[in-house]
């Protein structure tokens, strides 16, 4: 048999976006497994590897042949295929040649007590070298895109062109063709420096061969020389770059050749907030900003990773330096521009803004946070100060967005609030309002850490999404324009994080009532929008914790339960998720499903009558349901939610003994409908907290 | 190299590979997609390949001819190659190389941008080209026009003419580039420059350019549903202008926009639609004599 050997597989393409490189190269590599399981091909190991111009995958020591396959075919009865004498009938003979088989090879195995001939065929294995030209183009057909384009015909789509193709079994060229491109043993090198096709002999001199040619084909080796690099120029400059993750793996994947090049700008400049020149240098232009490394203030330099080698240092810094240059001039323009009038002043420019379709403008919203506001600090009992600074800084909240910065750079928004508010001479707890309230913009962010912030982020979010609601616009499948769903999870995580007890519902009502008094059209009735929106948060809330890897019908029994008060909802979810396996739970399970079934039988409204009870099973029943329920109060006003449960599996005796002992369901209309009431009684003092009913036994 | 060298350098460069030397268009637009040599050419089976200067009118981006950097209006220069040919990196970088720009002497990176035009209903897949940084040029496969799959791709480049200008001649503000002789940009268009920023910020009367688009669009309706498709087309751009100068002068709410914007995709479409009848009924001439 042949000897494995290593594949490689080049899919040569014009700039593939950086965002998609990482999953794309995952992908690679996961579909390139499924290929060779399915193919019965083994292989040693296998990598993938990427620049935006090429996706790499080396497979070592690929089988040179499939594995054998052994396939059971079943043929006639067996009645048929042989006759007294045990002689092979025509049938027998018939089917062996039809599978290629000897008739001396046919065997006869049992079917439901039936017996049937059953033939046995050994597949050889195909090569690989053979099958590889029909395996790749298929591999790269599975590569997909969150946004693919055409750029040849209908049938293939990729992130961008494929320009070339470039594979090899060990020294063996793999040929074929897909999206119009026959692949060949070459490949190319770096655009500019040594653009090629250079012949590539074997799999094995590939890295070899782009490496000499201004490619370095492995992520992690360019990422180590751009991070080595940057913090050796920082240091030149006597400072440290500043080098974000994020933008990290981005300016990783939009060279092939990383260096790194210094530039600077004038120091007038750094009297602009450092948001904003982060922003410029981050965002705008991919650099990496440079500060001190004792005082964290920001150095008039910054770090700029190009494609290339030390030759073009001298103009890569000059452009650089000039687009900065105009940026930041553009920036200081409209800095100095928007210090002209107070926040304050430009609060009444949101007249002219429009909010929503018949919901008034922004300043009318900004007095509705406010109000908001005020009615959540008043439920959650904020001291006089932090309320004072949550309805100063809820005035203020939307101010930066008809100033020329953040008309600009639309990210600043909220970061321009509190950087004005203070120039303004705003109380520095008033100014982190303004910055707070957007908070989390995206899943992972902060939260508020002011309560006044978490106030008032709470009020805004909820407005958006009222807003939204009480006119019939909820998010939809894959449309969802004003973010409500992140703004709903945004809630979930201040109410959750903050530790803030509140019935979401009422003050959902009063939202709605806040947002009448500013609607000019008719809106969806009061009742529905505030169930829909209720819903839409509970579900939002029930995802958050099946990410918390809560069983599933833990969060169904929290989520379903009568609560309204999320942060309660997710502490109990988390109590109820750890207690869920412990004996005492099963006890309480038992108990609760006998009390629930019976219990939906219930006629509405009445309470047990504590004279109709007879028997002392059932009196004793009552009793300790009566113990339950005030015990279980005083638990769960100490947040005791265990305690709760554990209280709950003391019932098991005095259920059983119910159970044991009592007719339920008696002749008698009066008692058997005390007795159902009971049992209802008994449940209701669950469902308020958990619908343990969701819980599956184990 | 002047302003007007750098313009005959392009057209030269691309009349070399078979473009046709289109003229600016002389209805006001706000880019060179619109016009007609682009927009309607770009639909169909028939490969078109064209070059142009465009005078891009932004009324929002005026700046009273104050702004280094900024400017009411400012000049493309547009290819239009259909079908994409496989080596047009190549052939973009090789124009960059007339002008003066030696990749090897530079960093040119082609980075992700999308580029999408509501009011066209029309969006692309590419590239803006940094050269040190500064975007330059905007490299866009389209994917749709007049809301219409582009079954053949084309490409679009659109170098921006201000940017590559005072790059090359290292000028910091627009009004010092040098267009010929010692004529500046800011000696051709200054004056205009203040004078549309004061136009479009302070004096348009919002009233005439409501009523005006609703005459446009009226008319471009009229004549769509003649068939009368390049008329017609003038007439949406007209709508398009009107709206963009309404926007500008901040008389149009953050809702109303979408509605402004969809009316002019619907004509957009219409166009589109009807260009392709045409087309079609004329049995796609420039497929017959397989220009490319």
């Amino acid at each position: 048999m042949a000897k494995k050997k290593d594949l490689l597989l080049e899919i040569g393409c014009e700039e593939i976006p950086s965002r998609f490189m990482t999953a794309t190269l995952e992908m690679l590599k996961e579909e390139a497994c499924k290929l060779w399981s399915a193919s019965r091909l083994t292989y040693d190991g296998m990598v993938t590897l990427g620049t935006p111009r090429r996706l790499i995958l080396m497979v070592s020591g690929l089988a040179a042949q499939q594995q054998q396959q052994e396939e059971k075919k079943k043929g006639p009865a067996a009645a048929a295929a042989f006759d007294e004498g045990g002689n092979p009938t025509r049938a027998a003979r018939g089917f062996a040649r039809s599978q290629g088989v000897a008739v001396e090879d046919l065997k006869i195995e049992d079917i439901d007590r039936n017996k049937y001939v059953f033939a046995y065929k050994r597949m050889e294995g195909r090569e690989a070298r053979e099958l590889l030209p029909e395996l790749l183009p298929a591999l790269i057909q599975r590569i997909t895109f969150p946004k693919p384009m055409f750029w040849e015909s209908r049938e293939t789509r990729f992130a961008r062109p494929i320009r070339w193709l470039c594979s090899l079994y060990g020294e063996e060229p793999v040929l074929f063709s897909h999206a119009g491109v026959e692949s060949a043993p070459e490949t190319y090198g770096h655009r500019f420096l040594s653009p090629g096709p250079h012949a590539c002999p074997a799999a094995g001199d590939f890295l070899k061969i782009l490496k000499d040619n201004y490619v370095l084909a492995d992520p992690g080796e360019r990422r180590e020389k751009i991070l080595a690099e940057a913090v050796r120029a920082a240091e030149s400059l006597g400072g440290e770059a500043l080098m974000e993750e994020e933008l990290l793996t981005e300016v990783n994947y939009l060279v092939e050749y990383p260096l790194a090049v210094t530039g600077s700008y004038s120091r007038e400049y750094l009297r602009l907030p450092r948001e904003v020149l982060i922003t410029t240098m981050q965002s705008h232009q991919r650099y990496f900003p440079v500060q001190d490394g004792g005082t964290k203030e920001l150095l008039p330099y910054f770090i700029t990773i190009a494609n290339g080698v030390e030759r073009f240092t001298d103009n890569v810094r000059k452009g650089n330096e000039r687009v900065l240059r105009a940026r930041l001039a553009d920036a200081d323009f409209f800095y100095r521009e928007d210090l002209k009038a107070s926040l304050e002043n430009k609060v009444d420019d949101l007249k002219n803004i429009v909010f929503q379709e018949d919901l008034g403008t922004l300043w009318q919203k900004t007095h509705r946070i406010r109000d908001i506001s005020q009615i959540l600090c008043r439920s959650l009992g904020l001291p006089r100060e932090e309320e004072e600074a949550a309805l100063r800084g809820a005035f203020l909240s939307k101010g930066d967005l008809v100033t020329s910065m953040v008309y600009e750079f639309s990210e600043l928004q909220g970061i321009m609030g509190k950087e004005y508010a203070l120039k303004a001479g705003e109380r520095p707890e008033v100014a982190e309002v303004i910055y707070e309230h957007y908070l989390p913009r995206f899943a992972g962010d902060e939260i508020p850490r002011s309560p006044a912030g978490a106030v008032v982020a709470l009020a805004d979010k909820l407005d958006n999404i009222l807003a939204s609601f009480s006119r019939g616009k909820e998010p939809t499948g894959s449309q969802d324009p004003y973010a409500l769903r992140r703004q709903a999870l945004g809630v979930i995580a201040i109410l959750v994080e903050r530790q803030l007890s509140l019935d979401l519902k009422s003050l959902l009502n009063q939202v709605y009532e806040r947002l009448r008094q500013d609607a000019s059209g008719a809106l969806r009735d009061r009742e529905e929008t505030v169930e829909r929106v209720f819903d839409f948060i509970r579900q939002r809330q029930k995802y958050v914790l099946l990410e918390e890897k809560i069983r599933y019908d833990v969060v169904d029994a929290l989520v379903n339960s009568r609560s309204r008060d999320l942060y309660l909802i997710s502490q109990r979810a988390r109590g109820l998720a750890e207690a869920v396996e412990t004996e005492a739970l099963q006890e309480l399970l038992k108990a609760y499903t006998r009390v629930a079934n019976l219990a939906a039988k219930a006629p509405p409204g009445a309470a047990p009558k504590e004279e109709l009870l007879l028997e002392e099973e059932e009196k004793e029943l009552y009793r300790a349901c009566r113990r339950l329920r005030e015990k279980g109060e005083r638990l769960l006003a100490r947040g005791d939610f265990t305690g709760f449960l554990e209280e709950g599996a003391a019932l098991r005796p005095a259920v059983d003994d119910f159970f044991d002992k009592i007719m339920v369901m008696v002749e008698e209309e009066d008692l058997r409908q005390n007795r159902l009431a009971l049992l209802r009684e008994i449940r209701d003092v669950f469902l308020d907290v958990v619908d343990l009913g969701k819980i599956v036994a184990s | 190299m002047n302003f007007q060298e750098i313009i005959l350098r392009l057209q030269s460069y691309w009349a070399k590979r078979d473009c046709v030397i289109w003229q600016p268009y002389d209805v006001e637009k706000g880019a060179g997609t619109m016009n007609p040599a682009t927009f309607l050419r770009s639909l169909g089976p028939e490969p078109w390949s064209v070059a142009y200067v465009e005078p891009s009118r932004r009324p929002t981006d005026g700046r009273y001819g104050e702004n280094p950097n900024r400017l009411y209006q400012h000049h493309q220069f547009q290819v239009i190659i259909k079908p994409a040919p496989p080596d047009i990196q190549d052939l973009y970088l090789d124009s960059l190389r007339d002008l003066g720009i030696n990749p090897l002497d530079h960093d040119i990176r082609f980075v992700e941008d999308n580029w999408e035009s509501p009011t066209l209903g029309a969006w692309g897949l590419g590239w803006e080209v940094w050269l040190n940084g500064m975007e330059i040029t905007q490299f866009t496969y389209f994917q749709q026009a007049g809301s219409f799959d582009l079954e053949t791709v084309p490409v679009e480049l659109t170098y921006g003419l201000e940017r590559i200008a005072m790059y090359i001649q290292e000028k910091e503000n627009v009004f010092d580039v040098v267009w010929v002789g010692d004529i500046t940009y800011g000696d051709v268009f200054r004056q205009a420059e203040r004078e549309h920023s004061v136009y479009s910020f302070e004096v348009a009367d919002t009233k005439t350019l409501f009523d005006l688009f609703n005459v446009y669009e009226a008319e471009a309706r009229r004549l769509l549903e003649q068939g009368l498709v390049f008329p017609g087309y003038d007439h949406v751009l007209k709508c398009s202008h009107t709206f963009n100068v309404l926007d500008s002068r901040g008389a149009i709410s953050v809702t109303e926009r979408t509605g402004y914007i969809t009316r002019v995709r619907s004509l957009a479409r219409l166009c589109a639609g009807e260009y392709l009848k045409s087309r079609e009924a004329q049995g796609y001439p420039l497929l017959k004599k397989g220009v490319s």
